[in-house]
């Protein structure tokens, strides 16, 4: 299994990742060996076998609709690159 | 002193023999004088780690705490620690400091423990070599030409070479284990949710496991008993009850029955490692147990299973790093998707893109039945062959990884080869099943782990296999040159 280059630069725009055109030279070898790697799985069969997400095959724990946390807004906002007046500060989005 | 058991300094502590500060000041030392031919600490906490040894030295004078009071360890800096930077491995998060406190560190501060500093790690533990850290490599104390192994690659090191008496690590596909092997100390992955993961920065969530890592079995032990347990604030958490890991370390192993799998002793496993292991399980004959074979017959399978599923999970966790409320953000950002494009990428070394771009792959439209569901029905396969073969034997044996520790630089070239390193301890963590490496020996002057692998929820058990093995071998107890200089 192999992928182009082109593929290369549109998976990384999907986990929003900006390739120099170098680097894309090489992710193209290196995904597409990991991809070679994990294809001998397609020759198993697999039928009728349910798909395990969780190893202990536990169902997600519900809990009270309550608040639990306290408000720790400046904590928080301490480690943002960029805050204003409380609020987390980003490049405009709207004209 | 450093080379002294969690026991032994806790009695020393009492009697007075010691006072944690002067016990804490001696590891600092240590560590100032050894730590820069190894690299183990990304963070050395020396005025959090006096304050804490002080405290536990009151607690000592009025006869209270636990075994852990006052003992000097080290976390992995995976776990977030409250006011104490937390990087792990990554230049993401080179300046981020956790506004709260991860269950695991915080149940081990409130049994007395002085933290020492946090331990260098794969970046987002993605690596079996610790070559994948933003703060640089880390050395194998045995040997500096060598890696420690990875993820917990610092915390392995820093224990060998007694920089710390014991420490916290992660294993998503062998991370505990595999360094542990490489550096010649005990070390313990638990059954998935039996640790919390609250605080631990994500790596493959469905995966992901943090455990004890230290000279034995027994100071393992002291450890998870303070760690394990139930926590509301995980929501996979395991809501069964915690063991008392020390209460069995005693008993005697006659007619243990031990399973070793034709599938980790064929092609690819280096000879002198067979023979250690081989040797290792004979020791346990002598102890009462039997040994029989046993099949694991989709063992192979877990390399692609797991080299999907946690690239999978990873683009899904990895995804919160947007250079928005934490971590890095580049300069003048153009927009809001320039921004999370170049942060990203200036962020993230080449193997976390790596792994983030499989995953991002495996899961996008399309090929999304192909890789991440073929993956999970996979894993039911792997881990049916292990419910199947616990119904027949209480442990299965086996190496932990094919060769002892390889060069640095060695396997950085090919793409996959480090990955066909984990044959040994990715199907453990597919399943969810607890194991353990316990030093077994030396080939060529670098150590080699034994694995010993359990049935869900059977850490005492596989705790207790390893002690009476440590109680007849001396092989956790040696150590390397470079840790006697100072």
């Amino acid at each position: 299994m192999s992928i182009d280059k082109q593929d290369v630069q549109k998976i990384a725009h999907l986990a929003r990742l900006a390739l120099t055109e170098a680097d894309a030279d090489q992710y193209q070898h290196s995904l597409s060996s990991v991809l070679s790697l994990v294809e001998q799985m397609q020759s198993v069969d697999t039928d009728g076998v349910e798909p395990l997400s969780n190893p202990l095959e536990m169902t997600q724990r519900l809990r009270e609709d309550i608040v639990t946390e306290e408000n720790r807004r400046d904590a928080f906002l301490a480690n943002a690159p960029q805050t204003e007046a409380g609020l987390f500060l980003v490049p405009k989005v709207i004209d | 002193m450093f080379e002294q058991s969690i026991s032994t300094l806790a009695q020393k502590l009492r009697n007075k023999d010691i006072s944690s500060v002067e016990l804490t000041r001696l590891f600092l030392a240590r560590i100032a004088k050894l730590d820069p031919q190894l690299n183990s600490y990304i963070t050395v906490s020396e005025q959090r780690a006096l304050e804490q040894a002080a405290t536990a030295d009151a607690l000592i004078q009025n006869g209270k705490g636990t075994s852990l009071t006052g003992i000097p360890i080290a976390h992995k800096d995976l776990f977030c620690t409250e006011g104490t930077l937390t990087t792990c491995g990554s230049k993401m998060l080179n300046n981020f400091i956790p506004p709260y406190e991860s269950t695991v560190t915080s149940r081990i501060q409130q049994a007395g423990a002085v933290m020492l500093g946090k331990t260098n790690m794969d970046e987002f533990a993605m690596g079996s070599s610790n070559e994948n850290s933003f703060y640089g490599a880390v050395k194998n104390p045995w040997n500096l030409d060598m890696v420690p192994g990875g993820s917990s690659g610092g915390s392995a090191a820093a224990i060998a070479a007694g920089l710390a008496v014991a420490a916290t690590g992660t294993d998503t596909g062998g991370s505990i284990r595999q360094p542990a092997s490489f550096c010649g100390i005990t070390g313990l992955k638990p059954t998935y949710g039996r640790v919390s993961r609250f605080g631990m920065i994500a790596y493959a969530s469905s995966l992901d496991q943090g455990g004890p890592m230290a000279k034995s079995a027994e100071d393992c032990a002291h450890l998870m008993q303070a760690m394990a347990g139930f926590d509301e604030k995980d929501s996979t958490s395991a809501d069964t009850p915690s063991e008392d890991y020390l209460a069995n370390l005693n008993a005697p192993l006659t007619g243990l029955k031990i399973g070793l799998p034709k599938e980790y002793f064929g092609e690819g496993l280096d000879s002198q490692v067979a023979d250690i292991i081989m040797a290792a399980v004979k020791e346990f004959e002598k102890l009462g147990a039997t040994v029989k074979e046993i099949s694991l017959p989709n063992l192979q399978l877990s390399i692609p299973s797991y080299y999907v599923i946690a690239p999978s999970e990873a683009s899904s966790n990895l995804s919160r790093f947007d250079g928005v409320r934490f971590g890095h953000r580049c300069d003048d950002p153009k927009d809001l998707l320039d921004m999370y494009m170049r942060s990203r990428a200036e962020g993230f070394g080449t193997e976390v893109q790596k792994r983030i771009m499989v995953g991002t792959y495996a899961l996008s439209e399309g090929y999304y039945d192909a890789y991440y569901l073929k993956a999970q029905k996979i894993r039911r396969l792997i881990k049916e062959d292990f419910v199947k073969a616990l119904d027949e034997v209480d442990v299965i044996m086996g190496p932990v990884a094919p060769t002892t520790a390889f060069g640095l630089g060695s396997k950085t070239s090919d793409p996959v080869a480090m990955y066909l390193e984990d044959i040994y301890t990715l199907s453990v963590n597919l399943a969810g099943i607890p194991a353990m490496s316990v030093p077994a020996g030396f080939a060529n002057g670098m150590p080699v782990g034994l694995q010993v692998m359990g049935n869900y929820f059977a850490e005492a058990k596989l705790l207790n296999v390893a002690h009476q093995y440590q109680q007849n071998t001396d092989w956790h107890l040696q150590t390397p040159t470079m840790a006697k200089g100072a």
